[in-house]
Order: C-alpha cells, then structure tokens, then sequence
C-alpha cells in the first residue's frame, strides 16, 4: 500500500475534523452552493459545513461534482 | 437518503438558514407553469422531464462508462422519471436561491447516482469484515518510514475494536475501507444515507478522540 493509498484511507477512516453538515443537508443547500462556486464566491463562508461533509462524504462529493460540471457546461 | 427528507443529524452542525430571494424571470415562468394545470402543466412537465433526462443521461456518462448505452439509458430514464416526481413534490420547497433549473437538476443527478451505484453492486456481496481489516492490524508492506504510519493504523485498528459498537464498526468497515457504496450499504440495512452517515460520522468522532486521548 502507497503513502497516499494509506493517507487517503486515514483520511476515510477518521473523516472531517471539522463540523459539519449531514446528507439531508447538503442535498438542501447543494444548488445554492454550486451556483457560488461557479460564480467565484465564497460559498463555504455561505453554507457552513458543507465542504467537510464532501470531504467525508464520497457520494455527496460524486453530486456535487457533477452538479458543478453540469451548470458550467450550461 | 430520500430526496425528499431533510434532517440533521443529531451533534452534527445544523442545516443553515437562507433568506428567500426573487426568482430570475426563467425559474418564475417554469415553477409557475408546473403550479398550473391542463395543457400549460401538462407543457411545463414535459419541459421539466427533459432537462431532468439530460442531467441523469450526464451523471450516468459521467459514473459509468462501462454501461451498455441501452442499459445506461434504461437507468437514465427511470432516474429521470423519479425525478420528476420528486421535483413535484417539493415545489414549495424551492426557495428561490438558486436557479430552478439548478434545483431541479441535483434531483436528477441524486437519483441517476443512487442508481448508478446499486446497478454496480447488485450481484456483489457486502465483504467480510475481518478480511480487510488484517491490513489495518500491520499488513502495509513498506520501508522502514512507514513504520508510524503502521502503528498509527494499528493504534485505529485497535480503537475500532475497543471503542466502536458492533454496528458504527460494521458501517465504518463497509464504508471506508471496503468502499462500499453509501446508497449501497444503506439499501442492504434498510436504512438511510443520512442515517448511515451519522453513524459514520460518530464512529469517526470516536476514533478521533480516543487517538488524542491516547497519544
């Protein structure tokens, strides 16, 4: 196993140290979220909590991702 | 999760409040068309259902290339479908701080994902748990650098027996180290994602304090 390999799966094994927000959550607040991001604002400072659930959240992550790609592809 | 509950997870940071703000010209047309009825709903569904297959028909691309294009467009279509209903659903729910088009579209691509990842799981067992945590237990081949790196994950090994219950163990097992799926995981314990989460992030909570404690 790979430095990184192992450091991802600490990283998977102890998650956000940060607070952060839950699934139901993120889902809420994702659009508004995104639409900051590819506007260049700040959306952490807007949504609190949200970028350490993606941190710790792959399939939230994988959403959002694709939400941010969607709107930018227009 | 379900699309269409919203709830927090107890300890972990509440869901923030927004102000409800004045819709863009485009959004206001379609949300009050699709709060219409006859030909003008029957139009603005339709609409809808569109934008919604073309977001699921991206993810489903996007997350799975090794598809049949059939397959991925049965899988697109019923994500889009679901979607719509969704959508529906929680009309009253958008409140305006984003596009609608944007709302509307996490909708599609949550659904097109979920489904996306049982498709991949469907015929697959969860694995064991103790066959993956012997790598944990000092099983990371390496030089002699590595060296706090293995009792470091010796020490989470160790923690994970001894502070975790059977069920935030299990859920943590499955989820981060052998990759299982949330949608997944969720799905074969008849429950949530959020509620699988919760328990993750608890379990993680745990493993972090007992480690300060400990080091």
């Amino acid at each position: 196993m790979e430095d990184h390999n192992t450091n991802e799966l600490l990283g998977r094994l102890l998650g956000p140290a940060e607070p952060e927000i839950g699934c139901e959550a993120c889902f809420e607040e994702l659009d508004r979220y995104v639409e900051l991001e590819a506007a260049g604002e700040d959306a952490e400072a807007a949504v609190p909590g949200l970028l350490p659930h993606l941190e710790g959240c792959p399939a939230c992550r994988e959403e959002h991702d694709s939400l941010l790609a969607l709107i930018r592809k227009g | 999760m379900s699309a269409t509950t919203a709830t927090v997870g107890v300890g972990m940071r509440s869901s923030p409040v927004a102000p409800r703000a004045v819709l863009d010209p485009e959004s206001q047309e379609l949300l009050e068309a699709l709060k219409s009825s006859g030909r003008v709903y029957d139009d603005a569904c339709a609409r809808l259902h569109e934008l919604l297959l073309r977001a699921a028909r991206f993810e489903v691309a996007r997350r799975w290339r090794g598809l049949a294009a059939g397959e991925a467009d049965v899988i697109a279509t019923e994500a889009a479908d679901d979607a719509l209903l969704a959508v529906l659903r929680r009309l009253d729910d958008f409140r305006g701080l984003s596009k609608f088009t944007t709302w509307a579209y996490k909708f599609a691509l949550y659904e097109a994902a979920v489904k996306v990842r049982k498709h991949a799981w469907r015929d697959r067992e969860l694995p064991v748990e103790e066959d993956v945590l012997g790598a944990l237990h000092g099983g990371l081949p390496g030089p002699e650098e590595d060296v706090e790196m293995r009792e470091r994950l010796g020490m989470i090994a160790a923690a994970m027996d001894s502070v975790l219950t059977p069920h935030q163990r299990r859920v943590l097992v499955a989820l981060a180290v052998n990759g299982v799926p949330i949608d997944v995981l969720a799905e074969r314990l008849s429950t949530t994602r959020g509620a699988l989460y919760k328990t993750l992030h608890d379990a993680r909570a745990k493993l972090r304090s007992h480690l300060e404690e400990t080091s």
